[in-house]
């Protein structure tokens, strides 16, 4: 640490942050010894560093001056459902009226999103597969991010887990988890139909595969998703998506011929490539929710 | 069956053949495959934006590409002109060098059973950028800006030390406060006009001004939005995640990050300006003249806190801070010679910066993993093409002519001629910027090139790789070639903003 004559050099420390970095020792030591009393009240950057009231009133403040400015912003807000927002306009006109009959889906949400804005889900679905890359990145176990000593402690949570019999989770797992499992495959499929659709059907296969490896062990889940099938799975879907989605644009941009069907609405094969798409993008879901799981639960797939 | 316009099709497939290379990767087995799938991508896509800058400039012309099969107010849709597509071709250029000059810090520094995770950040970065180059819809800039932040902190963490898991959490902290003000900005704009495309965007808040209606939201909406993307792009004091992200990061990481990831918003912060806000709304908003202060203001206190650093990164990442303002400056200035100066300007640091950052790498390399400038003495003797690669790239940033730096701090005196009421603004902290960049960067580069003696040690010639020689040829080459041949790219730029507008 330097020396703090001058002003400049206090702003120096200050900037740099130095005196914050106390040690706890140094500090014990200077608590303990009698404080001069200062009757000049010199203003120390110390305290006004490490001064917390000071940062909880600035945060306060800003949080403060912040909400009063979204407040006065919703307030100015056209009213939720009136019929001259400027959100009523054709653009929504055209999504609730044609929707059926451009996208041969019922459910006008799942058009919207699979066709009339494909771009922006397959951004969405880019996003989900680059967390888990990232994920996978940061906590798989490789030469670098991992000690002996951790590796023995998980070696032992893993017998610990063995011998535990978790009866009451065991009895309901084997139970719940296929119920749930079927569940969210149904509200894939029937993603263009009813409400639902690949991202909230995926979260609900993922929740069932979460409880069935809380209940039975991660080995139990590995017999049939490892990191192989995962990675398979994964990236399976994107392409999926990818060649679908390259047809329809590249086709509907250039004007040429696009022969896929849309069958008659609501049936279950209908819709064109809403279905395949929800089941990928359902996929992509369900295995992103259960590697984070076990990412963060094991370090490993 | 009609003709197809392959010409136009060009954004679309450099986007999705980016985004394919990525998803690709987790199946190939090793690093160097990865690594090879990524140079061809690159190559690729340099080669079909070329084709496609020299298509528009030859006519003229800027188009719209509607992806899918609905049209504008009902689909998403891409938009490409001049500007964008000489964007896209600097990225690639830029990426390509850098990636291939630096895949030696990649093998290197990433554990190698990660390295293919790697490349997908990398492959997927470049796509975003593409995206956020050529997109004309606000909510696909939304997700691809969200797709750019996952990517950068992947960038930053895969060196996997504890310094880069802290330099990721700051980084990760200031970069989703931006992404969280651009998502408040795009639903409360999404809600008074009713539109997300930027064309019929633009026209409503045309009429929203015309008639007075929502003018408060609008202000906010434009702030939020403004700021959002000046936290993402590290204005003044904004700034804090640079230094220590880029000092932890992989060299081709930090490189990347700098000369280009930042630039990307930048730049859709031009073209939201000129194509949904329109500038008349943006003056009377005072927007721009806020931007305008913060540039100012980051242009000398960026240069302040370099020359405080004695660490090389961190003082290369307080640069930044200092040239991300001068960018800020020239869009502040709301005239379009000023707005040219600020395009030509992201050209020139990414070409510059990203150099400096490989070169900056592979001396602290060489000297033994030290940073602190101290140790550096003598690194241009060490390894002499690193050394002259460095001091090309400082020299440009001072603004030595010949070098492309020059050229657009005269492009940014000049345009402060056209800025009424700002030109003794501009022109006195462009001099003192100047000066105090020469102050910091002249006794790094002096420092370099002092030999020392050491007795016990005798003087190893390092091998340097043929990769990262090649590389920075190209990037000296390129240097000054910008510094000498620049006026078809202002040209370039200029018609590409004319379009824009």
């Amino acid at each position: 640490m330097h020396k703090k004559n001058t002003f400049l050099q206090k702003l120096k420390a200050w900037v740099n942050g130095e005196d914050t970095l106390l040690h706890a020792d140094e500090y014990i030591a200077k608590r303990k010894q009698p404080q001069p009393k200062q009757w000049l009240r010199s203003p120390s950057v110390e305290k006004i560093k490490s001064n917390r009231a000071l940062y909880s009133f600035l945060c306060v403040l800003v949080a403060m001056v912040f909400i009063t400015i979204m407040m006065v912003v919703v307030s100015e807000l056209p009213t939720f459902g009136n019929a001259s927002n400027p959100g009523n306009n054709e653009v929504m006109e055209r999504y609730l009226e044609k929707g059926i009959e451009e996208t041969g889906a019922i459910n006008f949400v799942a058009g919207m999103i699979l066709d009339y804005r494909a771009f922006d889900t397959f951004g969405e679905s880019n996003v989900l597969f680059l967390a888990v890359i990232c994920v996978l990145m940061l906590l798989r176990r490789d030469s670098k991010n991992i000690s002996a000593a951790e590796e023995k402690e998980i070696a032992e949570d893993e017998a610990l887990d063995a011998v535990d019999h978790k009866s009451i989770l065991q009895v309901g797992a084997k139970y719940l988890s296929p119920v749930i499992i079927l569940y969210g495959i149904y509200v894939i499929l029937n993603g263009h139909l009813s409400p639902g659709g690949g991202f909230s059907g995926g979260s609900i296969v993922g929740g069932g595969l979460i409880l069935y490896a809380a209940a039975f062990g991660h080995q139990s889940v590995q017999r049939f998703l490892n990191f192989r099938t995962f990675t398979w799975i994964s990236v399976g879907c994107l392409l999926t998506y990818f060649a679908c989605k390259s047809y329809s644009f590249f086709t509907g941009a250039n004007h040429v011929g696009y022969t896929i069907p849309k069958g008659i609405p609501g049936h279950i094969l209908s819709a064109g490539f809403i279905l395949p798409l929800n089941i990928c993008v359902g996929l992509i879901v369900a295995c992103t929710m259960y590697g984070f799981y076990a990412l963060f639960t094991k370090g490993d797939i | 069956m009609e003709h197809i316009n392959w010409i136009h099709n060009i954004p679309f497939f450099s986007i999705f053949l980016a985004m394919f290379c990525g998803i690709i990767t987790p199946l190939l087995k090793k690093g160097s495959i990865a690594r090879m799938v990524h140079t061809g991508m690159l190559c690729v896509v340099f080669c079909m934006s070329v084709l496609l800058l020299l298509n528009v400039y030859q006519n003229g012309e800027s188009f719209t590409f509607m992806m899918g099969h609905f049209p504008a107010p009902w689909g998403n849709e891409l938009r490409a002109g001049p500007l964008e597509a000489l964007m896209a071709v600097t990225f690639s250029a830029v990426m390509l060098l850098t990636t291939v000059g630096g895949a030696s810090f990649i093998a290197h520094d990433v554990v190698p059973e990660k390295q293919n995770f790697y490349y997908i950040m990398l492959n997927a970065l470049f796509g975003a950028m593409l995206a956020l180059t050529y997109t004309n819809d606000i909510f696909t800039a939304y997700v691809f800006i969200e797709i750019l932040t996952i990517a950068s902190c992947a960038l930053i963490m895969a060196k996997g030390t504890a310094q880069s898991m802290v330099g990721t959490t700051h980084y990760l902290v200031i970069s989703l406060l931006g992404s969280g003000m651009i998502l408040f900005g795009v639903s409360i704009l999404y809600s008074i006009t009713g539109q997300l495309l930027f064309p019929q965007m633009k026209e409503a808040i045309i009429q929203l001004v015309a008639s007075g209606q929502y003018t408060f939201p609008l202000l906010v909406v434009t702030g939020f939005v403004f700021i959002g993307l000046a936290i993402k792009s590290a204005l003044f004091p904004f700034h804090s995640m640079l230094p220590g992200a880029y000092q932890a990061a992989v060299p081709t990481s930090s490189g990347v990050l700098s000369g280009l990831v930042l630039k990307s918003y930048i730049l859709l912060g031009i073209k939201l300006i000129y194509s949904v806000f329109s500038v008349d709304v943006m003056l009377q908003l005072k927007i721009i003249d806020i931007l305008f202060v913060f540039g100012l203001a980051g242009m000398v206190m960026g240069s302040v806190y370099a020359m405080r650093e004695t660490r090389m990164k961190r003082m290369l990442a307080y640069s930044s801070v200092a040239q991300i303002g001068y960018i800020y400056m020239g869009i502040g200035m709301a005239s379009r010679i000023g707005m040219v100066a600020a395009c030509f300007h992201i050209l020139a640091h990414a070409v510059t910066k990203s150099m400096l950052f490989l070169c900056c790498g592979q001396m602290v390399e060489d000297s033994g993993g030290k940073e602190q400038i101290y140790y550096l003495r003598g690194a241009g003797f060490r390894n002499p093409l690193a050394g002259i690669g460095f001091t090309v790239g400082a020299l440009s940033m001072v603004g030595v002519p010949l070098f492309v730096g020059f050229i657009s701090k005269l492009y940014f005196a000049t345009a402060s001629v056209y800025a009424p009421g700002k030109m003794a603004a501009v022109l006195i902290v462009l001099g003192i910027s100047m000066v105090l960049n020469a102050l910091y960067f002249l006794p790094s580069v002096i420092a370099i090139w002092t030999p020392v003696k050491k007795e016990n040690e005798t003087q190893t010639r390092i091998s340097v790789s043929p990769a990262f020689g090649v590389c920075i040829v190209a990037f000296v080459f390129l240097n000054i070639m910008l510094g000498i041949y620049y006026r078809p790219f202002i040209r370039i730029i200029e018609m590409g903003i004319i379009l824009l507008q």
